[in-house]
This record gives C-alpha cells, structure tokens and sequence, in this order.
C-alpha cells in the first residue's frame, strides 16, 4: 500500500500492524542527539526547527554522499533509545516514526493515545533504503555530523506497520506465531 | 628480523575498513542463502530477499552495507620476528581516519561517553595486540555496529549453574535483544577466562568462518543445541517472527577459577564484517 506523508486521520485509521507500505512524500530524520535537543525545545515551550504536526521522522542517521549521490547508506537504527522523549512529541502532533525493534509501553501507550503508527524498516538494507531517498538536505543541528536533522524526500520508501492506532503489536503477533520453546 | 613502514599499515588499515564495510564475507552471503531458503514465514523470506539484494546492491556500487560502519575493532597478530618502524597505535588510527573519509563511511564516534562530541573520524579504534612467533604482523578489521554491541553482556555464572545455566542466559539474552540486533544475527559466546577475557573470547568467536566446526566435540555440540533453541525462540528475521533468528552459534573457551563461570555474549547482525590481511 501507498501512503502519502503528512499521515492524515484515514490513513492511520486504514493502517494496521502487519501492513507492508511505501512511504511517499517529506519525512524528517533524527536520532538520539537531536532527540535530546527537540525534547528540550518542547520542555521550555519553544518551537522546534521543523513542525511535528502530521510528520514522520526517520530514526537514521545516514553515511556520506559519494560525490554526485544524494545519500550514502541510510537503514534504521534502534528505536528503544528514542523512548525516553517519544511520548513528548506524539504529544505535539509526531503521527509515524520509522526505526527497529520494540518500543516501550510508555511510548505503545502513547501510540494509541496520540492515534500515531510506528513502522519499522528492514535494518541493515540500508544501501537498498538510500534508493528511495530523492532529495535530503540538512535543516538543524550541522554540529551533529551523522545525527543531523535532515529533510529527506522518499518515493516508495518500504517500511511495515508495527504498532497501529488500535494497539496492535506485530512483533509481539509475530514471535507468538513462530515460538516453539519455552524455558 | 622483517622491517615494516608505519605506512604500509596506514594504507592496510584504511583498505580494509573500507572493504570490510562494502563486501560481507562468503561464509555470510552462503549463510543468508540458505536462510532464505530455510525461513518458513513468508515475511520473513522476503526479509531475506530485501537483505540479500542490499549485500548486491552495496557491493555493485561500493558503498556501505549498512549506514553504521561501527566502531573499528582491530586485531593484530605481532610476529616476534617483525620490527616496526614508528608509531604502531598511531599508525592504525591513521589507516581508520582515512578509511573512514575515503569510503564514505559513516563517522560515529563521540569523544567522551558523557560529553559525546562527535570525533568526525571515526577514531579512536579499539586494538587488541597479540605477540605471536612468526614472521608477520597479521591486521583483521571488524567493524561493530552500535545496534547489537548494545545487546551483549558479561556475566559471572556460579560453577554449580553450569551448561544449562549458560543455555538460559544464552536464551533470555537473544529473546530480550528481540528485533533490535538486526537479526539474522550471529551469536558469539566467551566461556571461560575471568570478567574481561569472557568478553573478548566472545568477540573472537564471532570472527570464526560461521561454516567452521568447533574442534572440541562437546562445545561443537553445545553450539549446535544452542543455535537450535535459539531458533526456537520465534524471533525470526528482523524480529517479525520466524525460524531463523540466528545464522550461527560460536563459543570460544579458556581455563577458569574454581570460584568462576564467566560467560561473554556478543551478538552480531547479520552484517558480520571482517577482513584479513598478512603485512
């Protein structure tokens, strides 16, 4: 399934964990220094360098262009380091992350309360991913190196839902589905 | 006594670096063959497919696998028949500082654990320097991503917890690590030694050739049942729930106190990268 960023109602409606998708549109991307930063702009009330409302942010932090490229290399990382400030901006309006691996319950909790989706891209397919990265520019945080926040323009970026509006969980379905030892 | 120019272990270094992070090894583009041929979930399969056509892509286009080129770990064998000349330890962050600028790898080293201002080099390395008789300086690259390192551990067993006691750690540490070590991943296991060499042991044991076979035949048949159990867990690829969550178990032993059983557990993702070179 297509689906357009910024994510609208009906589309998170439409959305449920197990859904393969392709991303189209603008997304953002940070990770854990510029997590630190935004949260902290949102503690003090500030605005922050891009509007969360309806966004998708990208937790990567990609390798160098070679000459001529767009992008180096630009899986995801790990998502449970983002939990600590996830909640925050679901609150001012975040409605998709993309990264890997399970998020805690404050940010699951979070996810339904907010009415956002937490999709996760294949880790490690990241020469793959970079391809359907169009356009990136660098919009905050230079200093960050790697951990910029970049503007990022993806056609048919491949991602699958974990975690919908509804409390599904699809790494919790998934290992269910597949375990065969208890200890 | 050999002569060997600071130099020439720059530009090995660099080499590698760069090598190791653009082309995976045979032993792990075979394995993740037959794991997609083996993986019962459809969505795991095509996980798989997505990873196998990455390692193609990343090696038609020599660019990184993955975004993370890790830290650089670096081996080196020192054969007392080698004289080298100049700064060793600086000469190697040399090789990684122009590896890492070269190859367009991804810089993510932060100077100070609390501070963590970004190097912008890659530097420093972590080197593990071993003396050797022969009559060659031998400099193995692995580069470690964050994501699975994150997921490893050190712990001391009681001798009384024994192989069983080893086996439940080995598995709430795989369950526990769940998606996050990018799986497939590659299990290495230091038993043995004391606190540091448990974790060190582990390291090397993810060096190991994944189609190799442990030449003590109880530790090869404790690998064996540990990757089965492992791969009963359910976790699958990328975590989405499957049969392989593991391509391989490793375990590498030493001598130990009679008080200890330290186990070292260092997972890997499925990019396992390491390159060789004899100077």
């Amino acid at each position: 399934m297509e689906i357009k960023t910024p994510l609208k109602d009906d589309v998170l409606e439409r959305l449920r964990a197990g859904d393969r998708v392709f991303i189209c549109g603008i997304i953002y991307t940070a990770r854990d220094a510029a997590h630190a930063r935004l949260f902290e702009l949102l503690e003090k009330g500030e605005e922050t360098p891009f509007p969360l409302e309806g966004q998708v942010i990208y937790y990567t932090g990609p390798a160098p262009a070679k000459a001529g490229w767009v992008i180096g290399s630009a899986g995801p990382t790990t998502s449970y380091r983002m939990d600590p400030y996830t909640p925050m901006l679901l609150k001012h309006g975040l409605k998709g992350m993309i990264g890997k691996g399970a998020r805690s319950e404050e940010v699951k909790e979070a996810i339904r309360k907010y009415r956002a989706v937490y999709f996760a891209a294949v880790g490690g397919a990241a020469a793959l991913i970079s391809r359907s990265i169009k356009k990136a520019e660098i919009i905050a945080y230079p200093d960050l190196g790697t951990e910029a926040v970049r503007k990022i323009e993806v056609v048919n970026f491949p991602a699958i839902v974990i975690n919908d509006i509804y409390g599904n969980d699809l790494y919790e379905e998934g290992v269910r589905a597949y375990q065969r030892l208890e200890f | 006594m050999r002569k060997i120019d600071c130099n020439a272990i720059s530009e090995a270094v660099a080499r590698l670096v760069i090598e190791a992070n653009v082309f995976l090894p045979d032993d792990v583009l075979k394995a993740l063959e037959r794991g997609e041929r083996e993986e019962e979930s459809a969505v795991g399969k095509d996980i798989f497919r997505q990873i196998i056509k990455n390692n193609e892509i990343a090696a038609s286009e020599g660019m990184p696998v993955c975004q993370d080129t890790g830290m650089a770990v670096i081996f080196v064998e020192i054969g007392n028949e080698v004289y080298i000349e100049g700064d060793l330890e600086k000469a190697i962050n040399d090789g990684v500082r122009m590896g890492y600028r070269d190859g367009c790898l991804r810089k993510s080293i932060v100077n100070d654990p609390i501070k963590r201002v970004n190097t912008g080099d890659n530097t420093p390395a972590v080197i593990h320097y071993r003396f050797v008789r022969a009559d060659h300086l031998k400099i193995t690259v692995a580069p470690k991503g964050g994501g699975s390192e994150n997921m490893s551990l050190v712990k001391m067993l009681k001798p009384a917890d024994g192989k069983e006691g080893v086996r439940r750690l080995v598995l709430e540490t795989v369950r526990a690590a769940g998606a996050n070590p990018c799986p497939p991943i590659i299990v290495g296991i230091g038993l043995g030694g004391n606190f540091e060499k448990a974790a060190l042991l582990a390291k090397e044991a993810l060096l190991r050739p994944l189609d190799d076979r442990n030449p003590d035949p109880d530790i090869a048949a404790f690998e064996e049942s540990l990757l089965e159990d492992i791969n009963k867990l359910g976790i699958g690829p990328q975590g989405l729930g499957g049969r392989i969550t593991a391509l391989a178990c490793k375990i590498n032993t030493y001598p130990c106190h009679i008080a200890s059983l330290p186990v070292g557990i260092n997972i890997n993702c499925h990019v396992a990268r390491h390159k060789s070179i004899e100077l």
